[in-house]
């Protein structure tokens, strides 16, 4: 066979040292030029205009109040998330009740449904008529920062769930039996055992839910209102205000947002990286009568409850109260004038197409620059302290505002290519975002696998690639799968990034336009939820066939 | 104090029924041993005991308390799980006085007791070292000390032995048994070694497929197994396969394959019945002069030798061509070749007769 002699060429190429290490320079090369240099240039280039805004006291006293909102928010949801996942994440695993898998699939749900339509699913649930507030008679949570929180606690709740799950499916029932037959009613073993050795998960997940709330920009818009901004608002608004009228101002405003953003998030990374693994639970005391108490029947029984009503009531209907105009829409005209794509829908199909495009091709871009640098990281290939840096560079993209990252790469590229088209810029904002995805999901499957085996197979004579195409890749596939889908998926809820380096309008985008404009009279609330639909809609399709593909045991 | 009783207790995961209907009654300060291969449900029943899971069937005592209900917390045992199962986010010394402490006991309290159990297992050094800092050995006995720590008057024990280097084992094992004795603890003990079991037990239960087969003290299920898996799962049997041709007031004759007649001491075997003879490998007698034939006597050829030190073992085939085993003295005997011509022979009141399983004898000694 032909393609059996081209592998074989290939893996020949691979056992040469230049080669291997070439390709591996490559990825690392690419990774500086495209991912991490840019935005911190971008920055950089633009500190003269920092400079002139500096002495523009409301615009410093704006952006600080939102910057600060912004993190405030995000500790705030963060922390409330891994509260309240915690005793989900336990209902899911520990239960005993058959209906768990369901409930397991449920609370995946409001991760599949893309931002942008989780906002305005959020905002008609809980403000506008329509929503739970007829119940109270008028807006029960009007826009502004209470609706921001609960929109972040909504999105970011999904992510926290599933990183507990993961952690207690891998743990050891042994220690916390051991607890037990030592004389520790459940609650106590939980504490003094269980999540103290699943803790550094329990710091992964208030870092994802620390850094979704800080980057999320479209659904936050929606529901931000007129007066509440957070660091993704303001950078918005003043492109908006400030982009035609005094472009030193947007310019100078926006660089300062977004050093100030990347700077504290980074900041803030470190501290929990840092510190985190030296936090001790307290374990040291315990409380037995009142712990006893708490462990048993009635006890669990209000948690369990209290639990499932957190659950139902403020993650999973808001989330998909959309679905109700969207159903609604359908047997409306709207629907027709949807398919034949006439009056805004022609933009929304457009904007749709350019979400899934983009989506594709980051997600196969991001595989091809990412595997090799999975690979560097996993296996140390420049040595310990080198990998160990790149690894924590690679978060880096995952920590910061996607707004404030697209702002400083649009100042980069714009500066140094003057010609570049917009869509290279947008691929290149996508291709920075999801990165870290991709390359995490990967090394942390490659580290799963042990050394033994990459020996025996050279052992019993592969070559580098050989062993890659025969070992590694077949046991790692399922987390290349996930890696792929969750890159996937964020570039295809993507908002922040988007607006910052574009004005080409992906579907996020559009539904963020009408939602504003909706106070003008159009679009109607039947167009924006059918909108949401189509997204959530072809998202989920898209999923559901890529899982039916990878069939097996990978979770995203 | 504390005696264990099972009554007709079943366990099932799914289709798969691990305990099946097992009556089962321990001692008070009992070493008590449940053997078996693995797969045979010891482990399920040693976790039932312990509250770590529920019978689907039947009732468990411990003393004079039915504990079906009561959560592991509340059963007053102590535990050693084959992986030690020691906290990894706690020293040594945090590990041993978990017990007390979570008991509510207060730190000058759990202290004196830390260090007594500390002192039982003779490991004082090393205390603020995490687990993953430490040998095997001295898991073991940190995982023994926290158990012993929290005073349980029950000691359960699941294969604490597996994961530790054979001399390690073998000095752990009387350590533990030693233990268990100077505390008066009723101890109940997980193993598939049988030598393991044989060495350390007051009683013993061999089990097989959910089942338990035989209770007995070692020498009992050594010298009188009551089945064909009992005889061939502690030490070693060679089961000729035969029918009984007469049963006389001296006992039973039987005719084994070939033609062969052999005659045994066992009196309840009806004629025609077709049976399995076992015969342990150091109950047969070598002779050179095969001139000299008599009673249980079979002539064969050695076909193989294997010193192993202690012992010499030779592979026999009988003149009917079945292959049996024979153990010697390696110091007292005298030795024989290979391809050496011999009369092989046994004491008839040695041998072990049963009945034939249905299922065949393969099956019937197969562990699984």
């Amino acid at each position: 066979m032909p393609q059996s002699r081209i592998t074989e060429a290939l893996d020949k190429l691979s056992s040469k040292k230049a080669v291997k290490y070439s390709v591996y320079l490559t990825a690392v090369v690419v990774f500086f030029a495209l991912i991490f240099l840019p935005p911190l240039l971008g920055i950089i280039i633009k500190w003269g205009a920092i400079q002139e805004v500096l002495n523009q006291q409301d615009i410093m006293e704006r952006a600080l109040n939102a910057i600060k909102n912004s993190f405030l928010i995000a500790l705030f949801v963060a922390a409330v998330d891994v509260v309240a996942g915690i005793p989900m994440a336990w209902l899911i695993t520990r239960g005993k009740s058959k209906w768990l898998s369901v409930l397991d699939t449920l609370s995946d749900i409001p991760f599949i449904v893309p931002t942008a339509a989780l906002g305005y699913s959020l905002l008609l649930f809980w403000s506008e008529p329509g929503g739970i507030s007829e119940l109270f008679g008028g807006s029960l949570v009007s826009p502004g920062w209470v609706l921001v929180v609960l929109l972040h606690f909504t999105f970011s709740y999904p992510v926290v769930v599933r990183v507990v799950v993961g952690a207690l499916l891998d743990y050891k029932m042994e220690y916390e039996q051991a607890s037990r037959t030592l004389g520790a009613p459940p609650l106590m073993a939980a504490r003094t055992v269980t999540l103290s050795i699943i803790k550094p998960s329990l710091i992964a997940a208030f870092i994802l839910a620390f850094a979704r709330s800080i980057s999320e920009t479209g659904a936050t818009m929606m529901v931000a209102g007129l007066a509440f901004e957070n660091g993704p608002v303001f950078i918005h608004n003043m492109k908006t205000e400030y982009l035609e009228t005094s472009p030193a101002i947007y310019e100078g405003s926006t660089a300062f947002a977004s050093f100030i953003l990347i700077a504290i998030s980074c900041l803030i990374f470190g501290i929990i990286r840092g510190f985190g693994p030296r936090l001790k639970m307290p374990i040291r005391r315990v409380w037995p009568s009142f712990e006893r108490k708490l462990s048993y029947s009635k006890a669990s029984f209000t948690r369990n409850s209290v639990t499932l009503l957190i659950f139902f009531a403020i993650v999973l209907i808001p989330s998909l109260f959309v679905a109700l105009p969207a159903l609604q829409a359908v047997f409306t005209e709207t629907l027709p004038n949807a398919l034949s794509g006439s009056g805004i829908w022609g933009e929304y199909w457009q904007s749709l197409m350019l979400s899934y495009f983009l989506g594709a091709l980051v997600t196969i871009l991001n595989v091809i620059i990412g595997l090799p640098m999975a690979i560097i990281i996993a296996r140390r290939k420049f040595g310990a302290l080198p990998s160990a840096v790149l690894d924590l560079l690679v978060n880096i993209p995952l920590i910061v505002p996607s707004i404030a990252l697209g702002v400083s790469l649009r100042f980069f590229w714009k500066e140094t290519l003057v010609f570049v088209p917009e869509l290279l810029l947008l691929v290149f904002a996508h291709l920075a975002i999801t990165y870290p995805y991709l390359v995490r999901a990967m090394s942390a499957a490659v580290e799963r696998i042990s050394l033994d085996l990459e020996e025996a197979s050279r052992t019993l004579g592969a070559k580098p690639l050989g062993v890659f195409r025969t070992i590694i890749f077949p046991l790692t596939k399922y987390s290349l799968f996930s890696g792929a889908i969750m890159v996937f998926t964020r570039s295809v809820s993507e908002t922040g990034a988007t607006l910052a380096v574009t004005t080409l309008k992906t579907a996020p985008v559009v539904l963020v336009d009408w939602v504003k404009q909706k106070m003008q009279g159009v679009p109607l609330e039947l167009d924006i939820g059918l909108g949401c639909g189509f997204l959530l809609l072809f998202s989920f399709i898209i999923l559901l066939a890529l899982r039916l593909i990878v069939k097996g045991e990978g979770r995203y | 104090m504390p005696d264990v009783r099972l009554v007709n207790v079943t366990k099932r995961f799914g289709k798969i029924v691990a305990v099946n209907n097992v009556s089962l009654h321990v001692y008070d300060k009992e070493y008590f041993s449940l053997l078996g291969p693995s797969g045979c449900g010891k482990t399920t029943l040693l976790r039932l005991i312990a509250g770590l899971i529920q019978p689907d069937e039947g009732e468990i005592y411990i003393g004079d308390r039915l504990v079906n209900d009561v959560p592991p917390e509340d059963r007053d045992i102590g535990f050693v799980f084959q992986t030690f199962a020691l906290f990894p986010h706690m020293n040594s010394w945090d590990n041993v006085i978990y017990g007390p402490r979570v008991k509510g006991f207060d730190m000058e309290k759990a202290s004196t007791i830390g260090h007594e159990v500390l002192e039982m297992v003779r490991l004082h050094e090393r205390l603020d070292a995490f687990p993953n800092e430490l040998s095997g050995g001295m898991m073991q006995r940190i995982a023994v000390a926290r158990a012993l720590a929290a005073g349980a008057k029950l000691l359960l024990l699941d294969e604490p032995l597996g994961q530790l280097d054979a001399k390690v084992r073998n000095e752990l094992r009387y350590e533990i048994r030693r233990m268990a004795k100077d505390l008066e603890l009723t101890a109940i003990h997980v193993t598939h070694d049988q030598a393991e079991a044989m060495a350390i037990s007051d009683r013993i239960a061999v089990m097989k497929k959910g089942k338990i087969l035989q209770v007995g003290t070692p020498r009992e299920l050594y010298m009188k197994p009551k089945n064909i898996f009992v005889a061939h799962f502690i030490g070693e049997s060679n089961f000729l396969e035969g029918y009984v041709s007469k049963v006389t007031s001296k006992g039973t004759v039987i005719e084994l394959r070939g033609g062969v007649k052999v005659q045994t001491t066992n009196k309840d075997m009806k004629i025609g019945e077709r049976i399995v003879l076992a015969v342990r490998p150091e109950t047969f007698i070598l002779e050179k002069d095969i001139a000299k034939k008599g009673e249980n006597a079979i002539s064969g050829v050695i076909e193989r030798v294997t010193f192993e030190g202690t012992n010499i073992r030779y592979e026999v085939r009988l003149e009917n061509q079945d292959l049996i085993v024979v153990v010697k003295p390696s110091l007292t005997e005298e030795w024989f070749n290979t391809g050496e011509k011999v009369i092989v022979k046994f004491p008839p009141e040695k041998a072990h007769l049963f009945t034939y399983p249905e299922r065949g004898l393969r099956e019937e000694i197969a562990s699984e």
